[in-house]
């Protein structure tokens, strides 16, 4: 597999590994048949993301885009990270082969999973696109 | 540890192809010295072939690998006999050099039975007698599972296809070199072998077709290959397949015996690992086959981890393959989904040693935990062990 530099970094030394107790927020998307889970803890305080936390089963594309798009999002605000695209998360890892840009979708995905269950646990409607 | 993927060139099969690269440059066809000398390189690999798997000289054609072989035996024969029938009967773990033919065949018009197989990944001849119908014309069933290595009753399967007189083709491109091969003994009419399993060259390999069996070309044009395959005889490659074949068969023995000494402590030592499931056939296996499936974790995440420590696997994970599908024969074999990721094959070769087996266990076991650790799925009682 074609991975960049980074790619294999945040593979290797993943930022962010781990699970929150008692965390505001989880969200989980992925499935174990597809080979991808990715699971994001979240810590709010005063709307914003105080800690972030991952686990992840799946490749190492997966694991990169995990712990990239965890630092990505680590001190923002809820709405800034809502704004986190998988692009930008690719981006930010130097680019991601094609056949692998869908690793970067579920980091999207997990991590929008994770602020509407703050939100629905804070009684707020959830989010949409 | 990847020597079913490919294997490096041995070195006096390099040394006998070097000059057929360089001065003995001649073409077969010519009719000069320098393409006679050629020719009898040619002729010479083709005898060394024959005798490896017990056939006789003229019933050797020389292709350009295993996939060339399979595709060339699967649609030359249902070509040929499509007036007699239009029925194939194969095996759902066959390779995709098998399986997409024989897929391309029943858009063709041909009707495909894949016989199922048993958690061992095991073929059985009963069902193979209960799926032949009036117009089966070919079955075609591997020696040998290239992922799981479970070795198939192909004697058993070869009487059955004579008893009803249909053509019975073997992809034996894993076999050879590991399996004694006796074509006439085992009733099979054609095989399909690869230089490149067996420390020979890649880009080359053979396919045997008894002799009187009736199959149409794929490749048309110049009278190679007694006008049944057209194209300049790669011969450098074949000098090398012929030497590496030789070589192969003659130490069989000795070498399965070694290997089979380093397979089962690797497999020991894999097992001791939590959570750890062997796939495949546990005696009727290849003897330089290993593959397990590890729970919780992701086949390519541990290949890269492996990688890096300087150890070379494959595995059946989809994330792995270029067509993200998970190993076709794994979901075969029972496999549920999200284990079939966790896997991991182990192929031995004549390079490897005790020590590497060593290596391997020291390194694996911490790798696994590793993603482990960091896996959702893994539950808290195989957490940072």
């Amino acid at each position: 597999m074609d991975y960049s530099v980074k790619v294999m970094d945040h593979f290797s030394n993943p930022r962010n590994m781990g699970c929150i107790e008692n965390c505001d927020g989880v969200g989980e998307v992925g499935n174990a048949k597809c080979g991808d889970i990715m699971k994001i803890f979240l810590k709010v305080e005063e709307d914003r993301i105080v800690d972030v936390k991952f686990q992840t089963f799946g490749c190492g594309a997966a694991i990169a885009s995990s712990s990239m798009a965890t630092e990505l999002i680590k001190g923002k605000t809820l709405k800034e990270a809502w704004q986190l695209s998988n692009k930008a998360v690719a981006e930010a890892l130097d680019g991601l082969p094609p056949i692998k840009m869908h690793c970067s979708m579920l980091a999207e995905e997990a991590i929008h999973e994770a602020i509407n269950d703050y939100l629905q646990k804070k009684g707020l409607e959830p989010w949409t696109e | 540890m990847d020597n079913s993927a490919t294997t490096p060139v041995r070195k006096e099969v390099v040394e006998e192809m070097l000059p057929y690269l360089t001065e003995n440059f001649g073409n077969p066809s010519s009719i000069y010295e320098l393409g006679k000398t050629s020719k009898h390189a040619v002729e010479k690999a083709r005898k060394r072939v024959a005798d490896a798997i017990g056939a006789e000289e003229n019933e050797i054609y020389f292709t350009s690998g295993g996939t060339e072989s399979d595709n060339w035996a699967v649609k030359g024969i249902a070509f040929a006999n499509r007036n007699r029938g239009k029925h194939i009967i194969t095996s759902s773990i066959e390779h995709h050099a098998v399986l997409h033919a024989c897929a391309w065949l029943e858009g063709q018009g041909f009707d495909v039975t894949y016989l199922p197989v048993d958690r061992y990944g095991m073929v059985s001849p009963e069902d193979l007698k209960n799926a032949i119908r009036d117009d089966t014309i070919l079955i075609s069933i591997m020696l040998a599972n290239n992922e799981i290595g479970t070795i198939q009753p192909v004697e058993e399967i070869g009487k059955i296809a004579r008893e009803n007189r249909i053509f019975f083709h073997t992809d034996a491109v894993q076999a050879i070199g590991h399996i004694p091969v006796d074509v006439k003994r085992m009733n099979i009419d054609l095989l399909s072998l690869s230089g490149h399993k067996f420390e020979g060259p890649k880009g080359c390999g053979a396919l045997y077709i008894r002799k009187g069996t009736k199959i149409e070309a794929l490749l048309h044009g110049g009278a190679q290959e007694r006008k049944r395959r057209a194209g300049t005889e790669n011969v450098p490659s074949i000098v090398g397949l012929g030497k590496a074949i030789e070589l192969a068969t003659d130490e069989l023995k000795e070498e399965n015996k070694t290997l089979l000494e380093i397979r089962e402590r690797l497999i020991e030592g894999l097992l001791k690992i939590p959570k750890t499931h062997l796939n495949g056939h546990p005696t009727e296996r290849l003897a330089n086959n290993v593959n397990v499936t590890f729970e919780y974790i992701e086949g390519e995440s541990l290949l890269l981890l492996l990688n890096a420590k300087g150890i070379f696997a494959s595995s059946g994970s989809a994330c792995n393959s270029t067509s993200l599908e998970p190993s076709h024969v794994l979901i075969a074999c029972g496999v549920p989904h999200e284990i079939v990721h966790g896997s991991l094959r182990l192929s031995l070769g004549r390079m490897n040693t005790l020590e590497d087996v060593d290596r391997v266990l020291e390194v694996l076991p911490e790798i696994v935990q590793k993603l482990r650790n960091m896996s959702p799925l893994t539950p808290q009682e195989y957490r940072n062990l």
